[in-house]
């Protein structure tokens, strides 16, 4: 167990030190020049990209902003004037993580739920209505997802605020445009995995062991079906939060990715270097925690070392 | 449970002469009664017998062909603007109606298929390819190239693709090329991974171990005993694969990324038709349809394959 938490670890942050460099050069070589505007004469050139350490070789641009990171520090939005990038993601990552966190909550324990359900009542009337809705749910992006639902729910049917994020009520067209797909997939997994489950050899053992139906359900169905899912949790984590980024777009909402898709744009080096940073290292914590998690969950892995 | 209580009971006499002789029939015993069918003529006939998936893959060729021949065919430029006639509904002029610019919906949206389902379907069958040569090679080969490549794969892996694709598109800067290219450097690690395992549980089969020993040369073995045993899987992965290319190439374009105007593809007309919705929803409905249907059929076929390509479930019902 000791050894396969090492092992994770130390691959996550050669990741990070991979996505650093990466995304370092690649923002370098971006087409175009952050520096642009009317006014801007060769003094001021000079200036501001000594402001940035722009002039210096991009070697030792590299290993000061490596160090810089280290010390938390993200440096200066090159377009948002007198904002540090800390300033900015500050201000911002709480909205996407919130509206992350809701999606991935209602997307995980109801697709849970749906699954299981499914299973159990396979062939059924609920097991259609579940497949139905994992089919539609892998079919719809989430763009689309996200303006049906305005279209309908805000604009028609006028139930719900279309746009913002002031309080509850707004929080719910959002997260169920951006948690839909991962309901979908989730329910689909689990219910193909507790099929598979049902059917082996220890389910019959403990069934004819006299164990209640609610015991070998929970304890030997439910447990040992949930591990194929939990390994697609990492993954499944990252997508909600990338996808974050259309919504917030959709529904006006000043989280992460309308800055990011903003600074994009905008070749605002120093932002999109940081806030790719922060966010692929967010997403490799993330990572890291659902292998851990499984870890513990599996006990072929958590009895591995002792 | 009851039959393993009866462990005694007793064999009824048989009468002499109750019972008559009839003759062996020993010709036609070793005749073939089924049909001998190669393995992809038992596919397609069990892709035939899935309703579902059958209808998919002919919406899908539908789509194809409309994508191709109705920009062709129609009276209409796609990107021909006309004042005269903007955000127009359904009409018998504009079949699909028109946009804020007064452009012919039903020919941007094969226009933008076409773009779309080109992407679609070149990058996830480059994906395919490449991912199965690696992954191919790592697993039947092992050894040190294996485990650097694996390595390699596992740093990949952790690194969220979304971002690296939106990355090279800045670099590359819009187009269909540099989409492409875009999705193909983060789609084949999938790929590797699955194929890599596979061949390794394979390398480890006794057909092939049995090969070995007969001395068939390591390029036979693979192209006649592995290519056959994951070629289904791999078309599976593929056709599953497109969607979600389609999906990346729409949500690239929809942040502004992908696809540059005028060209048009399905994520610029969703893009286009999002800020209208108040007012004239059917120009986000018209290829939000087409999308989704898009997407449900390939989803719906990857699933049928996946059973009618299963060298374990040939012959059953």
């Amino acid at each position: 167990m000791g050894k396969y938490i090492l092992k994770r670890v130390a691959i996550s942050i050669l990741t990070l030190f991979v996505l650093i460099t990466v995304v370092f050069v690649l923002v370098r070589l971006m087409p175009g020049d952050p520096i642009t505007g009317e006014k801007i004469t060769p003094e001021i050139r000079a200036n501001l990209e000594a402001y940035y350490g722009l002039d210096k070789p991009l070697p030792v641009q590299y290993i000061t902003y490596v160090k810089n990171l280290f010390q938390g520090n993200f440096g200066y939005s090159m377009k948002y004037t007198n904002r540090t990038v800390n300033e900015i993601i500050a201000s911002s990552f709480p909205y996407s993580v919130d509206l992350g966190l809701r999606a991935l909550a209602l997307s995980i324990s109801l697709g849970l739920v749906f699954g299981i359900l499914a299973a159990r009542y396979r062939g059924k009337k609920l097991d259609f209505i579940c497949i139905v809705v994992a089919i539609l749910g892998t079919s719809i992006p989430d763009f689309i997802m996200g303006a049906l639902l305005q279209y309908f729910f805000g604009i028609q049917w006028g139930l719900l605020p279309v746009a913002q994020y002031l309080g509850l009520e707004y929080t719910i067209l959002p997260s169920v445009a951006l948690g839909f797909y991962t309901l979908a997939m989730v329910s689909r997994m689990m219910r193909a995995s507790m099929l598979e489950v049902v059917s082996q050899d220890y389910i019959k053992t403990a069934r004819s062991d006299g164990i209640s139906n609610f015991r070998v359900v929970w304890k030997h169905q439910i447990r040992n079906a949930i591990m194929p899912v939990v390994t697609v949790l990492g993954p499944v984590v990252a997508s909600t939060l990338t996808g974050t980024f259309v919504i917030e777009s959709i529904f006006a909402i000043p989280g992460m990715g309308k800055f990011y898709v903003e600074s994009v744009q905008n070749l605002d080096y120093t932002l999109v270097l940081g806030m790719t940073v922060f966010f692929g290292g967010f997403l490799i914590l993330a990572n890291l925690i659902v292998d851990i998690l499984y870890g513990i969950i599996d006990p072929r892995i958590r009895l591995a070392g002792k | 449970m009851e039959q393993t209580n009866q462990t005694a009971f007793e064999i009824p006499s048989v009468p002499a002469g109750g019972f008559e002789h009839v003759g062996k029939n020993v010709q036609g015993l070793d005749a073939i009664t089924r049909p001998n069918l190669s393995y992809w003529q038992d596919a397609w006939r069990r892709i035939r017998k899935n309703r579902v998936a059958f209808f998919s893959l002919l919406l899908v060729i539908l789509y194809a062909l409309l994508a191709i021949f109705a920009p062709i065919f129609s009276s209409y430029g796609y990107a021909d603007v006309d004042s005269a006639h903007m955000n127009e509904f359904f009409s018998a002029s504009h079949w699909l109606g028109t946009d804020s610019l007064g452009r012919d919906l039903w020919v941007r949206v094969w226009r933008g298929g076409r773009v779309s389902l080109s992407i679609g379907f070149i990058a996830a069958l480059l994906n395919a390819v490449l991912g199965a040569l690696v992954g191919g090679l790592c697993g039947y080969y092992g050894g040190k190239l294996d485990s650097i490549v694996m390595r390699i794969i596992d740093v990949l892996y952790g690194i969220p693709n979304l971002i690296v694709t939106i990355l090279v598109m800045v670099v590359l800067g819009p187009g269909i090329f540099s989409l492409i290219v875009a999705l193909i450097v983060v789609g084949w690690i999938g790929t590797a991974r699955f194929v890599r395992g596979e061949v390794l549980r394979l390398r480890e089969q006794d057909f092939v171990a049995a090969a070995k020993m007969l001395g068939v040369s390591d390029f036979a073995i693979i192209v006649k005993h592995i290519i056959p045993n994951i070629i289904g899987l791999i078309i599976t992965n593929l056709t599953m694969a497109v969607p979600n290319a389609i999906f990346r190439e729409a949500f690239l374009s929809y942040i502004g990324l992908g696809i540059a105007p005028p060209e048009c593809s399905w994520g610029i007309l969703a893009k286009e038709g999002v800020p209208l919705l108040r007012i004239y929803p059917h120009q986000l409905f018209v290829p939000a349809f087409f999308i989704c249907t898009t997407m449900l059929a390939l989803n719906l076929l990857g699933d049928g394959l996946r059973d009618a390509l299963d060298p374990k479930l040939r012959g059953t019902e």
